[in-house]
């Protein structure tokens, strides 16, 4: 009586887990290794809805920082990248891995400080200056360091303004390997400054004692790119539908509904796609 | 050394032990054991506390096997001597009701488990209209009759009691002595271990005197109580203390 | 929406919300059965069988108690990703896996609870069950039986470290909207927007789930007690 009993548990575990998979003949549906900036903003929850309805694919994000998702994308684990690291992009389908890269959109990044702003660098154009004082003044910052494309910008933005914190590791500068909310969230409690993109700080809750203290300079600027995996490389890749959101994303319609997101009436993302990409490989 | 007290007597024994010895680490619990368990009669070990009844109980019902000697078991006409059951002093009840310990201890035999035979049981032993009380909140003689019905389940041609009423008021000890009593006239051997002279009296066929590991008497009870041949025997029937 | 505000969210039926409450539960739940139908045979198996290294297999089922639930993510993941050995079920980023990796986390807690359990229940009816003649099988079931309030406390300790969990169904779950989103990659996910008032609601919430399913069991296991012994 026991031992049928532990039969029908087994069996009932299995088919739980069972069907829990998608069986690729009815299910329309993808993944899109995406950063936590792009979720957290709120973008996917105002395109997605939009996509379904037109072409009845779903799309399942998984929300990582930029070198997670495409370590994703690497393993075959998603269908589409959407993040924004452009040189990573272009070195996964350089690799074979990617089929072709192509521009979405772009923000920008602030650089976010406590309000008594002790590095007095608040209201200043230049982020390169802007460093160099938080380094002078010895100034808690807090870096993502968990790869993602914020980092990858952050550590840029260092290395052109000749300063390394991240190999110096001062212990001003705070590397807390997490994600962008996280990070300000950290910021928040630590009274530092940090590297965000606008989406995510817009959207941000518990802004407190925080607020922008550098914005506009061109070096800020954020680009979106998307990937669709090799299906070379993955057999199991969804390309029809794969490349039905990609081209929905950089068509027209797509362009606008971007363009149309706005959280407390300022727009987040500036939708830049080529069209001549479509044609031509980067 | 020892007194054969079977020894031509004509109830035909059913368990032999040849000098048989049990020991534990270094102490000896039992030293050449030469006993003779006979149909009819019901055989009652006594003997103070750790004179090694328990342990020669054990040995018997084939719980644990001696270090030396041997142990026959003879096959005798409408006795099936190969099948024994056992009711520890403590017996343990399964957690669940009186009627489902019965029918694990049927099941357990290989028997079908027909819920007719288990209340018949249940009737034997008096607890019919606590079937479905849970087991373990039975008082202590009640556990001790479960025990038996579950014994009896087995259909057990050599019973082993091992003082089931050692912790009992003397209404519980006449109830479970009668339901020993009852299995004893269906033809089941019954050996009972006791350090109650009184139960000794009641129900002894044979008695068997142990003292110290060693068998000092075995002799139909009359006999042990009326003339005891060991010392130790005289001064444990005037209620010395026998070490 | 503050704290107060995912209760209300809850009690007024906010399907989204309610969605990862019963993903949560389904998931949590299932993961206990998988767990249960391998921890419980194979502590029973430990408990009742004398074989080279028990000594080393208790030791070890008891240190796995404490696995990380990010290490175990993190070889689920390995295991279930495209790229891995399992990676043809396809069952990376979807409740299966989740369901795999919180399995996997308290199959050592259920193993080595019912072990201890068992062996103690054994201590106990050793001499009955012999004297009754018990097979091996009958044993096994009898002291599962018999250990049943008992076990149902380890299940009960399962299910609770499974639900809180969050690291492992992070990894391999991906915290998909509408899809493998329960409610500790929620309350990370808003904890990370800086929505600190939902995401302690959406703690209280899980709390009192957890609570709630534990008096439940108390209640059957009073209950029962009482009613068979």
């Amino acid at each position: 009586m026991r031992t049928r009993l532990i039969a029908q548990l087994l069996a009932a575990a299995a088919v739980t887990i069972g069907a829990s998979a998608p069986s690729a003949a009815q299910d329309k549906s993808i993944i899109v290794a995406s950063t936590t900036s792009t979720q957290d903003s709120g973008l996917f929850s105002h395109l997605l809805p939009l996509f379904k309805a037109k072409t009845a694919i779903d799309v399942k994000v998984v929300a990582q920082g930029t070198g997670q998702a495409l370590d994703t994308g690497r393993r075959g684990d998603a269908d589409v990248v959407f993040v924004h690291a452009k040189a990573q992009e272009e070195k996964l389908v350089a690799d074979g891995f990617g089929v072709k890269r192509f521009d979405v959109m772009y923000n920008d990044f602030v650089l976010i400080g406590p309000k008594p702003d002790p590095a007095r660098i608040k209201g200043s154009k230049d982020i390169l200056a802007a460093l160099k004082a938080i380094h002078l003044a010895a100034a808690p910052f807090v870096s993502r360091g968990d790869k993602s494309g914020t980092h990858s910008a952050e550590l840029a933005l260092w290395k052109a303004a000749m300063l390394d914190p991240a190999g110096a590791k001062p212990a001003w500068y705070r590397e807390i390997g997490q994600g962008m909310g996280a990070a300000l969230n950290t910021s928040s409690a630590m009274g530092a400054y940090v590297l965000s993109d606008r989406g995510t700080w817009i959207s941000f809750k518990n802004k407190d004692a925080l607020e922008i203290v550098v914005e506009g300079d061109a070096k800020l600027f954020n680009q979106y790119g998307i990937v669709l995996v090799n299906p070379d490389k993955h057999s199991a890749v969804k390309k029809d539908l794969g490349q039905a959101f990609i081209d929905w994303m950089i068509s027209k319609e797509g362009q606008s509904e971007i363009r149309s997101y706005r959280i407390e009436g300022q727009q987040l993302f500036f939708p830049n796609a080529n069209p001549e990409h479509l044609k031509k490989t980067e | 050394m020892l007194d054969g007290g079977a020894i031509g007597r004509t109830a035909q024994p059913v368990m032999r032990l040849h000098g048989v010895g049990y020991r534990s680490g270094n102490t000896d619990i039992l030293s050449d054991v030469e006993l003779t368990i006979a149909a009819g009669v019901p055989t009652l070990l006594l003997g103070p506390n750790g004179s090694g009844k328990t342990t020669l109980l054990r040995l018997l019902m084939g719980l644990i096997g001696p270090s030396e000697g041997r142990v026959d078991v003879s096959a005798v006409d409408g006795v099936n001597t190969a099948r024994r059951a056992f009711v520890f002093q403590k017996p343990v009840m399964l957690k669940r009701s009186t009627a489902a310990n019965v029918s694990f201890a049927l099941s357990a035999a290989g028997f079908p488990v027909d819920p007719l035979v288990v209340a018949s049981l249940l009737q034997r032993v008096g607890l019919a209209a606590l079937a479905d009380r849970p087991a373990r909140m039975l008082s202590g003689g009640e556990q001790q009759r479960l025990a038996l019905a579950r014994a009896l389940a087995r259909q057990p041609g050599i019973l082993f009691l091992d003082e089931p009423t050692a912790s009992l008021d003397p209404a519980q000890t006449k109830a479970v002595e009668d339901v020993v009593a009852a299995i004893a006239a269906t033809g089941v051997i019954i050996v009972m271990a006791t350090h109650d002279l009184g139960q000794a009296r009641r129900l002894a066929g044979d008695v068997v005197f142990l003292v110290g590991g060693r068998v000092l008497e075995q002799t139909p009870a009359t006999q042990f109580f009326d003339q005891p041949k060991t010392q130790a025997a005289r001064r444990f029937l005037a209620g010395d203390l026998v070490i | 929406m503050d704290g107060v505000g995912a209760f209300s969210l809850l009690l007024s039926g906010d399907p989204a919300l309610f969605a990862i409450v019963r993903l949560s539960l389904f998931v949590t739940l299932s993961a206990v059965m998988l767990a249960a139908a391998f921890g419980l045979p194979f502590g029973a198996f430990v408990a009742l069988t004398q074989f080279r290294g028990r000594g080393g297999v208790i030791v070890a089922l008891n240190a796995l108690m404490g696995l990380p639930p990010v290490v175990v993510g993190l070889l689920v993941f390995l295991a279930l990703s495209r790229s891995g050995p399992l990676g043809f079920l396809g069952l990376l980023f979807t409740p299966g896996a989740m369901i795999i990796a919180q399995a996997i986390l308290i199959a050592p807690i259920i193993a080595a609870l019912t072990r201890q359990v068992i062996e103690d229940l054994w201590v106990e009816y050793c001499d009955e069950f012999t004297a009754m003649d018990v097979s091996p099988l009958g044993r096994v079931a009898a002291l599962l039986w018999d250990g049943r309030f008992s076990l149902v406390t380890i299940f009960l300790a399962g299910f609770g470290r499974a639900a809180a969990e969050v690291g492992a169904v992070m990894i391999v779950g991906g915290n998909i909207d509408g899809f493998t989103r329960v409610m500790t990659t929620t309350i990370a996910l808003e904890t990370s927007k800086g929505n600190l008032p939902l995401a302690i609601g959406l703690g209280l919430v899980l709390i009192a789930i957890v609570v709630a399913v534990n008096t439940l069991a108390w209640s059957v296991r009073q209950w029962s007690e009482r009613h068979a012994g």
